[in-house]
């Protein structure tokens, strides 16, 4: 009878205290798992970024020594790209992708549950590297070999073993977003109804079992060549240095999309949504995803124009790289299509939302302009790609997450949040990221290489510029997260639909979503 | 605020296929965004703006396909000339092998045994915890710059002794990596003289932000003069080494080669940074055995940071920075080493 009793009390609703967290296999809960491994992920990597600022705020060495400096970069990238964006966007699916197809829950609920119970371990062991005799990995989020092999200290194994947990991480959760969309759509839910945010990440979730295994077979190459005795990274033994790169990047390439294509998706519910107008060209939209998705793979080496290609090979990824301009562009062109002779309001999501749309089209210009071969040999290495990847990253992926977030909360909490504040938190972060990542473009282009703890005094005032804006803009995440905080505890009452221009199956749901999304298959009309 | 157009005809072409670039974005911006704040401030439903149903249309979405395409392809036409112009190092009248190491360069002179290594200048390193603003051309400057003649091809080789460096000067219009294992070349051809500075472009370690590179462009007469002086220079070096030295002679000059090759890791107080970088001061390799110090310093230590100076540095700088270190840090070993037993070392 007891085991009845609990059985039904599973059924109905979460176990009580911290158990619940640790055995669930709810997508919502592990959602907010996610969710909140993900913000303490950004608070960690924007207190490195912080102290970079803070050391480049002025030419000279005043607060770390140059290799601390190095191992702040490393973390910092390391942390931001594996620790808070790409757990985020899982969070994302986890608690959206199930509302949004009819479905109850996700596929593949227990290896759910594994998925994400690696992260906490995997981020505590790259963390611990900090304590550990040789310090933290100071080789760029990159790692190029032999920087990171032959010369690099002892932690660095420690590295790889975390680097293959968060792979682990990756691929399972990849494998559980396909199988759910592919099998738990509601019945008349074909994949040319769905969501746009389901099909971004359901192409994401491909880009991930694609590249993954390859970042894995990288850091196991390194392993080998630290510890036994192979040279596939070391020219002595008859590797080669340039290879590392290769693998590198077409893990590495395939890897930034998956940090913005489920951007894209956020950003294509919540304009719609707010121009109260639908989506202008859904199918070209699909088709402009699977075709950045395709290109991600064979662009690789526009990161390694410098590293003496053969001029055919150059060329290739050239052409290959502005290719991917297009597909872009296509993007772009439907999300102002779709505002165009809409009916907009302007809530915190839309605002984040807009900016995305106007921020990472700067990005993607800069993009464009690094993917003339000859021109990149000038830029490549410098700020100039500092502030390319920071656009799309960070105005770009971030923004996105920040928009969904405040979209969604309401869905997930039952409560609104505060508007003023969500406000001031978007023009806040609006105003200093800009100030932050513009003046890092002029410094590039001056000659500023990156990964540098002090520079020559033509790059002082803008360093100064972008110190503060950094400043700013980190402050003004607390604010984001006192809003989020507040809005879990409480705040005004939800309706279902929340907006007044919401579509698709989630806003069908009550606020809060209840603990198994549809119990029964929905309507799709 | 741009980028540097550069003092070569190379790096012109470059500074224009920016420029396109630029231009065409800055197109494209104007028109996209310019719909999208139209949209913005024309279609707000606070301005009582109704939501028009459309969705979809072929040529619409043809149209903007095909145009980026072909905007694309201009761009990639002058681009691909350009690059083909850059991998043609063919007919050059002077090869210069250029090896990375961290964090200094080497410059080879292959055709007229010259060979030297650039370093960031002490004045630099002294001021980056003091008063960066006092120094001028603060980490843009080194010891001994690379001579180059005007008008003349030069065909740089390039590759590393140790970690991937990148060798690059903005006005010469490109970076190449430096490869351990592997040589890249790439070309330069300067029409006037003068003095461009770079850095190191490629992360390589503690020190990369402190591997300058400046370019010294001479008139061809300027640089016979300095390439005459320079060969006369290694003459005198290599028959220092045949001559006995004073204790005191060599502490001098220990220091100097100290300072510029040492400091970096061991630090200037001897104590280093621990557990990398091991302290000098009572250590002990340097206050045990002569022999064991010069073996350590000739061939480095496999496996850490401690190169084979052996590789980079003459016999008579060897025996100074050795003697140096056994008699500086509260380190009073008191004897001191010749040049000679450097040679019989090697």
């Amino acid at each position: 009878m007891a085991t009845l009793a609990h059985e039904v009390d599973h059924h109905h609703g979460p176990a009580r205290g911290i158990l619940r967290w640790v055995f669930t296999t709810n997508h919502k809960d592990i959602g907010s798992l996610y969710l909140w491994l993900a913000l303490i992920m950004f608070l960690t990597g924007g207190s490195l970024a912080m102290l970079i600022r803070a050391e480049l705020f002025q030419p000279g060495l005043q607060l770390v020594e140059p290799i601390v400096f190095n191992r702040l970069t490393t973390m910092h990238g390391l942390i931001m790209v594996f620790g808070a964006v790409m757990p985020a966007w899982t969070g994302f699916a986890n608690w959206m992708i199930p509302m949004m197809i009819g479905a109850p829950d996700m596929a593949l609920p227990r290896m759910n549950n594994w998925s994400f119970w690696l992260l906490p371990f995997a981020f505590s062991l790259l963390m611990s590297t900090w304590f550990l005799d040789g310090g933290a990995p100071a080789f760029g989020w990159t790692f190029y070999a032999p920087l990171s092999t032959t010369f690099a200290p002892s932690t660095t194994d420690v590295f790889i073993f975390a680097v293959h947990l968060m792979g682990f991480s990756s691929i399972m959760g990849a494998i559980n977003v396909i199988a759910t969309v592919l099998n738990m759509r509601a019945p008349g839910m074909t994949l040319m109804k769905m969501p746009l945010f389901c099909w971004t990440w359901l192409v994401t979730a491909f880009l991930l079992i694609a590249a993954m295994p390859v970042l894995a077979g990288t850091v196991t190459m390194m392993l080998a060549d630290r510890h036994f005795g192979t040279s596939f990274f070391n020219a002595a033994g008859g590797g080669d240095p340039v290879l590392f790169q290769h693998v590198f990047w077409f893990f590495g390439h395939p890897e930034v999309y998956i940090m913005i294509l489920p951007a894209f998706g956020v950003v294509s519910e919540i304009i719609p949504t707010f121009a109260r107008k639908q989506i202008f060209g859904y199918a070209s939209m699909v088709y402009a995803i699977s075709a950045i998705a395709f290109l991600s793979f064979i662009v690789w080496a526009h990161h390694m124009f410098a590293t003496g290609m053969p001029v055919a090979g150059e060329l290739y990824f050239m052409y290959a790289t502005m290719l991917i301009a297009v597909p872009t562009g296509v993007k772009v062109f439907n999300w102002v299509t779709t505002l165009w002779r809409g009916s907009i309001s302007f809530e915190t999501p839309m605002l984040f939302a807009l900016a995305f749309v106007f921020l990472f089209t700067i990005g993607g210009f800069s993009g464009l302009m690094l993917a003339i071969g000859p021109a990149d040999m000038q830029y490549t290495d410098t700020y100039f790609v500092v502030a390319h990847f920071h656009y799309v990253l960070v105005p770009g992926a971030v923004f996105a997450l920040m928009a969904g977030a405040y979209y969604w909360i309401p869905k997930w909490t039952g409560h609104m949040y505060n508007e003023r504040l969500g406000k001031l938190h978007f023009w806040l972060s609006a105003i200093s990221v800009n100030v932050l990542f513009f003046p890092m473009h002029f410094v590039g282009l001056q000659g500023m290489p990156r990964r540098i703890p002090d520079y020559a005094l033509q790059f002082a005032d803008f360093n100064r510029i972008s110190s503060i804006g950094g400043f700013v803009f980190g402050l003004s995440q607390l604010l984001f997260v006192y809003i989020m905080i507040a809005t879990v505890r409480g705040g005004v009452k939800a309706t279902d639909r929340v907006w007044e221009g919401s579509h698709g199956l989630e806003w069908t749901l009550p606020s809060p979503a209840p603990y198994h999304s549809f119990t029964t298959a929905p309507e799709i009309p | 605020m741009n980028l540097v157009r550069g003092a070569t005809d190379y790096s012109h072409r470059v500074f224009d296929l920016h420029m396109i670039s630029l231009w065409v974005c800055i197109a494209i911006g104007v028109v996209v965004f310019g719909a999208m704040f139209y949209s913005l401030f024309a279609f707000r439903k606070s301005r009582g703006a109704v939501a028009s149903n459309f969705h979809e249309n072929t040529t619409v979405e043809v149209l903007w396909t095909i145009i980026p395409f072909i905007i694309l392809i201009a761009m990639a036409i002058p681009a691909t000339k350009t690059l083909i112009a850059l991998e043609d190092t063919t007919d050059s009248g002077l090869t210069i092998k250029i090896t990375g190491y961290q964090w200094r360069w080497q410059y080879d002179y292959l055709d007229q045994g010259v060979s030297f290594f650039s370093n960031l200048a002490a004045t630099s390193r002294d001021a980056t915890k003091g008063d960066p603003k006092s120094v001028e051309h603060y980490l843009l400057e080194v010891d001994e710059p690379l001579v180059v003649p005007i008008n003349t091809k030069i065909r740089f080789v390039i590759t590393s002794n140790d970690v991937i460096h990148s060798w690059w000067v903005p006005a010469l219009g490109w970076k190449q990596d430096a490869v351990p294992g592997f040589i890249n070349d790439s070309w330069t051809n300067i029409p006037q003289p003068g003095v461009y500075r770079g850095q190191c472009a490629e992360l390589c370690g503690k020190d990369h932000g402190f591997m300058p590179i400046v370019v010294e462009a001479k008139t061809r007469e300027d640089y016979e003069t300095w390439l005459t002086a320079k060969k006369a220079e290694a003459e005198a070096a290599k028959s220092g080494a045949d001559r006995e030295w004073t204790k005191d002679e060599l502490v001098e000059r220990g220091k100097t080669v100290y300072s510029t090759y040492c400091v970096a890791c061991h630090q200037a107080n001897g104590q280093g940074i621990p557990p990398a970088f091991p302290a000098l001061a009572g250590s002990v390799i340097a206050t045990g055995p002569v022999e064991g110090h010069i073996d350590r310093v000739l061939h480095g230590k496999p496996g850490t940071a401690m190169q084979a100076f052996g590789l980079q540095l003459n016999d008579v700088d060897l025996a100074a920075v050795i003697t140096y270190e056994r008699n500086a840090f509260g380190n009073d070993k008191d004897d001191f080493v010749q040049p000679r037993q450097i040679k019989a070392a090697r």
